[in-house]
């Protein structure tokens, strides 16, 4: 009985010593990537970075200010197209078909549509968009952006809403209330934070999104804010950059990838701040 | 008081009525838009995926037309010659993919263990979102640092891995190579780092939502933490497990800018995998805006609809797993 | 009481309101004589969730201005039957009734009702408090929007009004523009009936409005509807028994989706006519 006894504490020592193991793992590699991206970065960050534009290959100097703007008008887009598409669709999958098959059938798409790859979603922007209209523009990577941000939004509106007591909804109902003021001043109130943070999680997944907008925005390096045609964008200057030979562009794309990063960060723990203290009860 | 009553009782009703409706309207028809409009959008959701089928096959129609099964089992991949074959990058979708998995898979399950049983309450919260924050790391910084950090590090193991496991006879071969550090199996590293978050925190959720009742009587018998995991928590999870395995394999096979970065780019089919190789990703994002002549920018929608049936069927797979255990949780709640 | 008596054989209606036998047969002489008038007359009713068959052949008649009490065990069909009086149900696709539901000479589960103008006669107040996501102050004006637009000082007099005859404003009068989540379970719940008092209703439905409250709390709600029942036909679902025999004027005992028994209150509690009801008040199941 002993032998046996001290192999099995043996084999569990072992296996729950691996679990610590690959946690630290794990967590070796964030640390590691966070590091790089701090030290290349915060030394290429300077206030020419956000005042100049991009400059040409090979040159000094220069700075990403038509990117971050190209990039911040591509995410306007995507909001304003995704969210409130996003939201109606979610409240429809809350309110009026949580116990229908459709329902069922609907969010399981949703579901499928949010794990897709982006460069498959980039390429049919491509086909209903950029080719039709026979050019690249600012406006289709918006297009592309927003399909990214609208299965997350229908997720997160269908799963506050769900949260929200049915007494909440009954008691507005009983007053009288029409079904749609009862949804729009009622339920949508009590889920804003819920919904809030499903937005930013949005956010924080499509402003690293590079895959779709290669051919959708594609680039442009010079300042443009012209919706029909191609403009500058964060992720893909940072492609074309960390790929160049050239030292000035990979330490640019060190500054805008710092950049990039802290933005994502911030948001993502923000928005579990948010969910933390606001999550209907 | 009598009187008052009996008064009431006579009071005929629509009198009462007519005092209070004066701002009322028939509300229904609001309410029948309002259901209406949400319906169609949410609908509009849906079909998002039949949509992206049909444009995919509309516009991968041309490639698929002219070279028929050959797209799918040749290997010539040459714009110049106009010929087109998507073996090399389908092999090295699935390569790359498979050796995440090899990688993520133990390494998520130790994770999710470890948040699960092992972890010290205060230590739960900040590890689980330390592991979620990787997977907020966007693919391009992924891509930089696996390019400009991990492969020229890797670079330096590579000889050693060469000498041996490259000296194994028969699997040997997979492992000789150039020591560049970018290639097939660097690809597979970052790729299995990259999708570890999403494996670990489904696999975390189950294993802390299995009954106490189930792990606490196996204690009981005198089982060890390891033997309650692996003969309690993971049959009584593997359905959401498998699920969860499958979802993180559904975003290993389309990762695009991170594999491009480091497989190397490469057109050929190699045994080894230190050498570089292309994913169907990696290929689009590469040549796509280069695409010159129709039959070259139809081959590459055509590879686009080979990634998303693939991605597709995995994901549907991953998904009705992952359904039965939001079926048996919801019973629960 | 003879005026009353009078009044209540004349009626136009008296037909329809006698008790049919079966289900509210139990109903003595002197109770019928001493029955004020009739505001909700349930004919008939038949409730299904789904293929489950709730309510059986419901037949009640809910008399005016007095709190009447559904008792029974779980499940017996007691906050069902409170549900249909405002159709409730109707948010439900799987749900439905049949039969008749008769407020003041018209029978609401007639579909061509409007239902909003049904539900602005009933106001409804919930097991559990239901605030709004707004401040005090918004959830009375809420509803009174529904229905009227009022200058702000008459809206802030109704709001006044509501707060008072739910016996909080006293308590919340400096911080009406504080969130409605931030009171007490108690204060919440009378919140709720201010709310619900608000739109003017003629009837008030309540559904174990004391179930999650502690016992203070449920004496001052308690004491609350013997001030509303002079203004309201009030209608308490409860599964506390001594709060019936307390605060109601008119039981009704529940079983199995069926009525069993109603009547006078005293009479319910004392003198029962069916062995079910007195096992159940005695609590011999239940």
């Amino acid at each position: 009985m002993i032998p046996l006894r001290a192999k099995r504490r043996a084999i569990n020592a072992f296996n729950l010593g691996m679990a610590v193991l690959t946690t630290a793992f794990g967590v070796f590699w964030l640390g590691w990537i966070l590091w790089t991206t701090l030290s290349h970065g915060i030394g290429a960050i300077h206030p020419a970075l956000f005042t100049q534009d991009t400059p040409p290959p090979g040159s000094e100097g220069g700075g990403l200010r038509n990117a971050f703007v190209g990039s911040l008008i591509l995410l306007g887009l995507a909001l304003a197209i995704g969210v409130p598409v996003g939201v109606l669709a979610g409240t429809w999958l809350a309110e009026f078909a949580a116990r229908r098959k459709l329902g069922g059938v609907v969010r399981f798409l949703n579901d499928i549509l949010l794990s897709a790859p982006s460069i498959v979603i980039g390429l049919f922007t491509y086909a209903i968009v950029v080719d039709p209209s026979g050019h690249f523009s600012a406006f289709s990577g918006g297009v592309a952006l927003a399909l990214i941000l609208i299965p997350v939004v229908v997720r997160t509106t269908d799963e506050m809403l769900r949260l929200i007591p049915v007494a909440l909804r009954e008691a507005a109902i009983a007053l009288g209330t029409p079904y749609w003021k009862m949804v729009l001043r009622i339920t949508w109130k009590a889920a804003a934070s819920g919904i809030l943070t499903g937005v930013l999680l949005g956010i924080a997944r499509i402003s690293g999104e590079t895959a779709p907008l290669l051919f959708t925005a594609l680039n442009n390096q010079f300042w443009s804010t012209d919706l029909s045609h191609p403009i500058a964008n964060l992720p893909v200057v940072i492609f074309q950059f960390a790929m160049s030979p050239y030292e000035n562009w990979q330490k640019m794309a060190w500054a805008g990838a710092f950049v990039a990063m802290a933005f994502i960060l911030l948001l993502s723990v923000f928005s579990r701040l948010i969910l933390k203290r606001g999550a209907p009860k | 008081m009598k009187a008052a009553s009996s008064a009431i009782a006579g009071q005929p009703s629509v009198m009462h009525n007519g005092n209070r409706s004066a701002g009322k309207k028939v509300r229904f028809p609001a309410d029948f838009l309002f259901r209406k409009l949400t319906g169609f959008i949410a609908l509009l959701v849906a079909i998002t995926l039949l949509a992206i089928l049909v444009a995919l096959i509309r516009e991968g129609s041309q490639a698929l037309h002219v070279f028929g099964w050959r797209f799918f089992t040749t290997s010539a991949w040459d714009p110049v010659a106009n010929q087109f074959g998507a073996l090399v990058f389908i092999v090295g979708t699935l390569i790359s993919s498979a050796i995440a998995m090899l990688i993520a898979i133990p390494v998520s399950f130790g994770i999710a263990l470890f948040i699960s049983e092992l972890a010290p309450r205060w230590m739960r919260g900040p590890v689980s979102t330390a592991v979620e924050l990787l997977a907020a790391v966007p693919s391009i910084i992924y891509g930089m640092w696996g390019l400009l950090v991990f492969a020229p590090w890797f670079s330096r193991i590579e000889p050693w891995i060469n000498d041996h496991i490259g000296a194994i006879p028969g699997l040997g071969v997979l492992f000789r190579g150039p020591p560049m550090g970018i290639g097939m199996l660097t690809a597979g590293i970052v790729l299995g780092i990259m999708v570890i978050p999403f494996i670990a925190a489904i696999m975390r959720d189950v294993f802390l939502v299995t009954p106490p009742a189930l792990k606490e009587s196996a204690y009981a018998l005198g089982a060890t933490t390891w033997e309650v995991a692996r003969h309690v928590i993971l049959p009584y999870t593997r359905t959401a497990v498998t699920g969860g395995i499958f979802l993180g394999l559904g975003r290993a096979l389309g990762e695009t800018m991170a594999v491009t970065f480091i497989i190397g780019n490469s057109n050929n089919l190699s045994a080894s995998l230190l050498m570089p190789g292309s994913s169907i990703a990696s290929v689009i994002a590469n040549e796509f805006t280069e695409a010159t002549t129709d039959l070259y920018r139809s081959s590459l929608l055509a590879l686009g609809l080979i990634l998303f049936l693939i991605t597709f069927v995995v994901l549907v797979f991953a998904k009705l797993l992952l359904l039965r255990l939001e079926r048996g949780t919801g019973k629960k709640a | 009481m003879i005026m009353m008596q009078e009044n209540f054989r004349n009626s136009p209606r008296d037909a329809a309101l006698h008790v049919p036998a079966g289900a509210g047969g139990a109903v003595a002489g002197d109770n019928v004589a001493a029955m004020p008038p009739v505001k909700i007359s349930v004919r008939g009713l038949d409730f299904h969730y789904g293929k489950f068959h709730a309510l059986k052949d419901i037949s009640i008649d809910i008399p005016e201005k007095r709190v009447t009490a559904f008792i029974g065990p779980s499940g017996c069909g007691k906050s069902t039957l409170l549900r249909t009086f405002n159709r409730m149900f109707e948010i439900y696709p799987e749900q439905r009734a049949q039969g008749q539901i008769v407020v003041d000479g018209e029978n609401i589960l007639d579909s061509k009702e409007d239902i909003a103008r049904v539900r602005a006669k009933i106001g409804m107040v919930f097991q559990k408090p239901t605030p709004f996501p707004m401040s005090i102050y918004e959830n009375i004006a809420f509803g009174i929007r529904l229905y009227e637009r009022l200058p702000k000082a008459e809206m802030d007099a109704r709001v006044e009004q509501c707060l008072r005859q739910a016996a909080l404003w006293d308590e919340v009068k400096d911080k009406l523009h504080q969130s409605g989540t931030s009171l007490s379970g108690g204060q919440q719940q009378r919140l709720c009936i201010a709310r619900g008092v608000a739109i003017k209703p003629e009837i008030l439905l309540l559904d174990e409005p004391c179930s999650a409250l502690d016992p203070i709390s449920t004496a001052r709600v308690e004491e609350l509807l013997k001030e509303l029942v002079r203004d309201y036909t009030v209608v308490i679902v409860t599964h506390n028994m001594q709060q019936a025999a307390r605060s109601s004027d008119y039981t009704a005992f529940m079983y199995l989706g069926e009525l069993v028994e109603f009547g006078d209150t005293a009479t319910i509690f004392t003198r029962p006519a069916k062995q079910q009801t007195e096992d159940y008040i005695t609590g011999r199941f239940g």
